[in-house]
């Protein structure tokens, strides 16, 4: 079986996923990423709204994929890091370009990429990825 | 009076496969290719690269340029040879990563290599007609060719986008086109490669179209070939714009920085598109440019633009199309043809 995306949940998450465009606390100014509704340091007295991030961060740690689950075969092998954004939260995503580059600390910057497709009659995802600044 | 190019963007995928590499794989002699087609290398699409990804980042370096709010944008026209999906269109995807109003036209275009100047057309007239404030036009491929066959030397992958509006950078000083039913190149649908009349490409498909719409561009401007500082054809290898610049009376000071094709192969639809941005990269204000794009079919649509002194302030806020040529990473048969999906697995 070949792993299908629900086509709302794509639909619904769209504009984060293109432009990564998470929340912000109004109250507090944390800046959340995938976009969360609710404030979880103020709760009741905080006010969340859409916030843009610059797709500027830098790679806080990384792995690479050699073995990957179905329907990512042909990017294999593919690196995975975790971004701290410069706006100050932290995105897993794939990171474009030469696997051996990849380094702890590494700036980067978003990209428009496909994400997966959901076989050959399926959806094409989109959304961003990393690469590295040289 | 006062509409054109408000920003440009272009974005070229960063690897590259050469004339040697893929001759070595088909026996081929690489010297003969090279002579023959003026191309010494490629650019290739990452796995994770189509024509939709690779418009959505010239669409965001045009907007950059342009410096405008994207909310401003009444229209996009995405013209391509390989749209991702054969029914769903690129535009609304483009659209979404550009940030743009949902108060939008689009519409996906279609002509072989010359859709991208059919929607800068579009977006001009939408403009001039006070329908819109703005319009996004972009020609972006991600060429398919069969393996083995002469296209595959040239076939390459590159997009170039513009922002036209009100106070240009380039003053949009006139357009023509010129279409016949003519058969050089095509691709029937569910088909994985094109097909081509191989010499029938040649006098009675790209030179007969691109030299029409050109004098009849320049005979209705009142203009003669001296009176432009650059000039750019479509650009299918390196041997027919040089020979069409001939032709019309153009010389080779005028074409040459328009022509990329050597360095990164035919972008079919980003094509001439590209070559218009390389020039505006280095114009001048005052400086007058002519554009002919030819697309299979057949046809071609020829312009007139005036660079502006706004070119001046707005160039440097995006990254030039030699910064993207220049930034490349050589992949060998193998690599290249997993990447573009060549192997069946
Ligand atoms: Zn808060």
């Amino acid at each position: 079986m070949t792993y299908k995306s629900s086509v709302p949940l794509y639909w619904r998450l769209r504009k984060s996923k293109y432009n990564l465009i998470g929340t912000k606390c109004a109250n507090c100014n944390s800046v959340f990423f995938p976009p969360r509704a609710l404030c979880p340091n103020c709760r009741r007295r905080g006010k969340t709204e859409n916030f843009r991030f610059s797709g500027k961060g830098k790679i806080l740690t990384y792995t690479i994929i050699r073995a990957p689950p179905e329907g990512f075969e042909r990017d294999a092998p593919y690196g995975v890091a975790i971004v701290r954004l410069d706006e100050g939260t932290n995105v897993t995503a794939q990171i474009v370009g030469d696997i051996n580059k990849m380094e702890i600390g590494k700036r980067v910057s978003m990209v428009f990429r496909k994400i997966h497709e959901d076989g050959e009659d399926g959806l094409i995802r989109y959304g961003f990825k990393f690469q590295l600044i040289e | 009076m006062d509409t054109g190019i408000v920003g440009y963007g272009v974005y070229i995928p960063r690897f590259r496969i050469t004339v040697e590499e893929i001759a070595r794989v088909w026996g081929e002699n690489p010297d003969n290719i090279k002579n023959g087609l003026l191309v010494e290398e490629k650019s290739v699409p990452d796995v994770d690269e189509d024509t939709i990804t690779i418009s959505v980042e010239a669409g965001r370096n045009a907007l950059l340029r342009a410096g405008i709010d994207p909310q401003l944008v009444g229209a996009i026209y995405i013209g391509s040879e390989s749209h991702p999906y054969a029914v769903k269109p690129s535009g609304t995807v483009v659209a979404e990563a550009l940030n743009l109003s949902s108060k939008l036209m689009t519409a996906d275009l279609e002509f072989a290599c010359k859709a991208g100047t059919a929607g800068m057309q579009c977006c001009y007239s939408h403009v001039k007609a006070g329908m819109i404030d703005y319009g996004i036009a972009i020609g972006a491929d991600c060429a398919q060719s069969r393996p083995g066959d002469a296209l595959e030397y040239t076939a390459a992958a590159g997009a170039a986008a513009f922002v036209i509006g009100k106070d240009p950078l380039a003053l949009l000083e006139g357009t023509m086109s010129y279409a016949t039913d003519t058969s050089d190149f095509w691709r029937r649908d569910r088909q994985d490669y094109p097909r081509h009349g191989a010499r029938f490409t040649g006098k009675p498909a790209y030179f007969k179209h691109v030299i029409s719409a050109t004098e009849g561009m320049l005979e209705r401007m009142g203009l003669k070939p001296s009176d432009l500082n650059y000039a750019v054809f479509h650009m299918p290898n390196g041997k027919f714009p040089i020979r069409a610049a001939k032709i019309l009376g153009f010389s080779m000071e005028q074409i040459e920085q328009g022509l990329i094709v050597k360095r990164i192969g035919n972008c079919y639809s980003g094509s001439s598109p590209l070559g218009l941005c390389s020039i505006l990269d280095v114009a001048k204000p005052g400086e007058r440019i002519l554009l002919t794009s030819y697309g299979s079919g057949a046809g071609s649509d020829s312009f007139v633009f005036t660079v502006t002194d706004k070119i001046l302030e707005r160039r440097g806020k995006a990254p030039k199309i030699e910064d993207y040529i220049k930034k490349k990473e050589y992949v060998d048969y193998g690599t290249y043809a997993r990447l573009r999906g060549k192997l069946k697995m």
